[in-house]
């Protein structure tokens, strides 16, 4: 099991990780960095509570094992904007999105990757990016005008 | 307690550091990272300079708790709690303390704008404090049955105004003018002759030496005078929640903390034979392997038992936990199984069953119809699947236990820690996080006792995690549950007859021996409380005996209930010939207030905890909510085949709602809403945005439960094991359109978190009815929709 310390940049901050190489990403961030704002929602990939960047794309952390990401950055939504005011999380204040709002983290991880890729999302685009975020609360319907109203913004 | 004076007293004594220090990493709070307000904005950016690592929300606010309880800052010269849930510091600082729990529904907002609005509080200079458990002091802390407004509303106005009426006499009193001379208004109180104005905080030292204002100069607010109740409010946790800084339960972390992860008996009564935990002690991480006691059935709150790995991390424990080997004795629920279950149930009812409801003679009138109609259906065991997975941390030193959790009821958490571990109530503290959902999973403080247990045994800190599958297969979970319903017509189509049994496993089956089946009381839970005028009516409880842990679940019974009546009365509609919304029109019959205590309901004759009195059944309500709704949605306006709308109108924790949905079923059965229209009359609002997002959210919420969501028992044991295949409601299907109405009300408060699931569930079935011609029975709908346009209409 043993192997070369992993070497990682977590929100603009380089880390050494020299411990268990299947641990996934989610754990390290949250029980060895204490970055909780990705949540464990489910360990499987279903959720997307743990939503996070890994060189700018939106991955799921909790089945990323820490072996796989030498070299890689992470960011996590503590990270995502230096004083909390991206688009969309001044998107998400304004309309309200959040109710429990512990998917919220991750529910704003994935639309950053995909606003990111796609500035101007279709109805359908959001549909299919966002459709692996659960949130049991019901705030869909707020999380597409957030992400539409930060497009427009945007643009 | 203003920063400046705050800020040495940690710094200067290293245990109430520790005691402040949550995480013990790299976590600096930006400034706007608050949870209300400027005052504490200054306070964290202090802290953050003095070095001091902080986490916001809830937390952070505890944080200031523990302290002020370290160091009795109450006491100090600057502070002043005039009333349980208000502080007033001299520096003009309002703190409110929240003493609901935070689930999404938004209390942490709603209690402190009423408070604040009736004190003429400046609501820039308030902030909001979590309350730990303390039912004495705060009045019920159990955040369950919707009950926070409903329960709390008038003596949140009368708290605010009792505050506002104390700094008006003492501004009064140092000025030497009389009371009624001067107003509280926006953070000060003015003189009306001369125009001076004293901020609330110049006025704390003058008020604390001064009586309480008598009951007649405590005037609660006229509705034009109101600021903030009854309109949108923005919440008060965005910040924290849209940049990861709050802290829900699984986020506390203190020092010296392990973690542990739970193997519990698969089946409900389960106990461990024998362990072999060789190879889990060999994980790198691992620190202990625990024994759990099982609690003998029916457990009500206590923990299941099991074997506890201890580890330095979460991962580590999960690794460990599946690396140990366990010889279960499964117990005398060993086979249960869901689709036997089904039969008993079906079964059950129907045979007449113990009477819930009795309004003339149901038997003869059915008999003496024109026209019957009967149907059953089923609704399978529901998990509340909420997001955040239970988790608690647990701290016992010195025979003193301390929890931090997201429980919604901390007064149960704290009794029953204090039953589990032999220790006096006065000795446990139960700090309340934010709740990542909880739909009444987190009533239940089983999750709470393993961490306190685990912290005794190990003597470190220890957090207990939940994982997805523990949470599905180890839960509280929603009765699985049959109905039978008749009804007879006459030749008009008016409904003369109604005979309603349904059987389910009972809550009550947690908490006692040998419970037959539901009682009497369930019923009262949108059974027995429906708003129809039918002359012959008999609503009955049939036996079901409970194989697995039953808890409440958003809405209860009312989940089943509501999708069985409104499904019924849509059949009914049908076979009558007539408009759904007609006919649920003309079934009310002429507006009437019903006491059911004294119309056919049996004793106990329940109410939502209300009184009859102050709530009767309103036919009227029920009326004006379903043809508002009816208006609103186009109800009656053509659709294309394949598109449909549903109605379902349902009163449940003293408030009526009416749903319209409309569904589009595409060729394959999936079924998406592309709009819903909700018509809602819960008396008074105090938080008009937050009441539509819980309307949304219940919406969403009945769409899992009816077109998804399924939990079912093989060989005792939970089939589902993650959302993968325990289904929910996800983006693509999710409404685009919720219209939702609140009537305008100066109404007795009802519930809001829950009603608007039941009539969600039947308006969404009976639109698929409307949209393809097939009438789902059973739930989930799942896949019983595939090939609809082959299939011929019933």
């Amino acid at each position: 099991m043993s192997s070369a310390p992993i070497t990682l940049t977590v929100n603009g901050t380089r880390h050494t990780f020299d411990g268990d190489p299947t641990m996934p990403l989610l754990w390290y961030l949250r029980d060895e960095l204490a970055l909780t704002g990705a949540k464990y929602g489910c360990g499987i990939t279903s959720c997307g509570s743990c939503t996070v960047h890994v060189d700018g794309q939106p991955v799921r952390a909790c089945t990323r094992r820490m072996g796989s990401l030498d070299g890689v950055s992470v960011t996590t939504i503590e990270g995502l904007h230096p004083t909390g005011e991206h688009p969309l999380q001044l998107a998400w204040r304004e309309i309200d999105v959040p109710q429990c709002g512990f998917c919220q983290p991750g529910q704003i991880m994935q639309a950053a990757g995909l606003l990111r890729n796609n500035p101007k999302p279709t109805d359908q685009d959001i549909d299919t990016a966002m459709n692996n975020i659960i949130c049991r609360c019901g705030t869909y319907p707020r999380i597409r005008a957030a992400i539409k109203a930060a497009a427009e913004k945007r643009s | 307690m203003s920063a400046r004076d705050f800020l040495p007293w940690l710094a200067a004594d290293p245990s109430a550091m520790a005691d402040s220090v949550l995480h013990e990493a790299t976590h600096m709070v930006p400034e706007h990272d608050d949870t209300v307000n400027a005052g504490r904005r200054d306070l964290v950016k202090m802290l953050g300079m003095g070095g001091l690592l902080v986490a916001a929300g809830p937390l952070g606010v505890r944080r200031l708790e523990a302290a002020d309880r370290l160091f009795g800052i109450r006491g100090a010269a600057e502070s002043w709690e005039p009333h349980a849930y208000v502080r007033i510091a001299e520096d003009g600082i309002v703190t409110i303390l929240c003493h609901r729990s935070e689930m999404g529904q938004g209390i942490r907002t709603t209690m402190p704008m009423i408070i604040a609005d009736e004190m003429e509080a400046d609501w820039s200079k308030c902030r909001v404090m979590q309350a730990d458990g303390d039912e004495k002091k705060y009045g019920s802390q159990n955040t369950d049955g919707s009950t926070s407004i409903r329960d709390f509303l008038f003596k949140y106005r009368e708290a605010g105004a009792t505050v506002r009426a104390l700094l008006e006499d003492a501004a009064a009193k140092e000025w030497a003018v009389s009371a009624d001379t001067v107003k509280a208004r926006n953070g000060v109180v003015v003189h009306e002759f001369t125009g001076r104005t004293k901020a609330f905080g110049a006025l704390v030292a003058t008020a604390r030496g001064i009586a309480m204002p008598a009951k007649e100069r405590v005037r609660v607010k006229q509705p034009a005078e109101r600021r903030w109740q009854g309109r949108k409010m923005t919440s008060i946790d965005l910040v924290p929640v849209t940049t990861g800084r709050a802290t829900y339960g699984a986020d506390v972390a203190l020092p010296g903390m392990m973690t542990a992860v739970i193997a519990r008996p698969p089946v409900w009564g389960g106990k461990v034979v024998s362990v072999d935990d060789s190879a889990a002690l060999k994980v790198a991480g691992v620190e202990r392997v625990v024994r759990i006691p099982e609690t003998p059935i029916p457990g009500a709150y206590l923990p299941l038992g099991g074997v506890a790995v201890v580890a330095k991390n979460t991962w580590a424990a999960i690794k460990g936990r599946d690396a140990l080997t366990i010889t279960w004795d499964h117990g005398p629920n060993a086979s249960y199984d869901s689709t036997a279950y089904k039969a008993t149930l079906m079964e059950s009812v129907r045979k007449p069953g113990q009477a819930g409801r009795t309004n003339g003679d149901a038997d003869a009138a059915l008999a003496s119809a024109s026209r019957k109609l009967s149907a059953e259906y089923y609704v399978p065991h529901l998990s509340h699947a909420q997001m955040e997975p239970v988790a608690a941390v647990a701290r016992v030193e010195g025979g003193k236990v301390e929890a931090w959790a997201p429980t919604q009821s901390p007064q149960d958490a704290r009794n029953t820690l204090a039953q589990y571990l032999k220790v006096d109530a006065a000795n446990v503290t139960v700090h309340v996080t934010l709740l990542g959902g909880a739909f009444g999973r987190k009533s239940k403080p089983d999750f709470i006792c393993e961490a306190a247990y685990l912290a005794r045994e190990v003597g470190a800190p220890v957090r207990v995690q939940w994982t997805r599958e523990d949470d599905l297969r180890n839960s509280y979970l929603h009765s699985v549950a049959a109905h039978h319903l008749e009804a007879g017509m006459d030749g008009s189509g008016k409904v003369t007859a109604w005979l309603h049994r349904s059987a389910y496993p009972s809550i009550s089956a947690t908490f006692a021996p040998n419970v037959p089946g539901p009682g009497p009381d369930e019923l009262t839970n949108g059974a027995s409380d429906i708003p129809f005028d039918i002359a012959n009516m008999s609503v009955e409880a049939c036996p079901a005996v409970a194989h697995t842990r039953i808890g409440w679940y958003r809405s209860v019974n009312a989940i089943h209930h509501g999708f069985a009546i409104g499904s019924f009365v849509d059949e009914l509609a049908h076979a009558a010939g007539k408009d759904s919304v007609a006919f649920l029109v003309s079934l009310m019959g002429k507006d009437r207030q019903v006491d059911l205590s004294k119309a056919g309901l049996v004793a106990p004759a329940s109410n939502y905890g209300a009184s009859w009195t102050d709530h009767p059944l309103d036919s009227g309500r029920a009326r004006r909510v379903l043809q508002l709704a009816a208006e609103k949605s186009g109800w009656g306006t053509s659709l294309p085949r394949g598109r449909g709308r549903g109605v379902a109108v349902h009163r449940s924790f003293l408030s009526y709602i009416t749903m319209v949905v409309e569904v589009e079923v595409l060729p394959d059965g999936t079924v998406l809403v592309p709009r819903a229209t909700v018509a809602v009359d819960a008396g008074f609002v105090a938080n008009p945005d937050r009441a539509k997002a819980q309307m949304e959210g219940a919406l969403v919420m009945a769409m899992s439960n009816t077109l998804y969501s399924e939990i079912s028992f093989q060989q005792g044991t939970v089939v589902q094991s993650n959302y993968r295949d325990y289904q929910v409601t996800r983006m693509r299907a999710a409404p685009r359109v919720v219209d939702v109405h609140l009537v305008e009300s100066e109404g007795l408060p009802g519930g809001i978190g829950e009603p608007g699931v039941p009539p969600a569930g039947a308006a969404i079935a009976n639109a698929i009815y409307a949209a393809t011609g097939v009438r789902v029975r059973e739930l989930p709908v799942g896949r019983q929709l595939a090939g609809w346009q082959s299939k011929a209409t019933e």
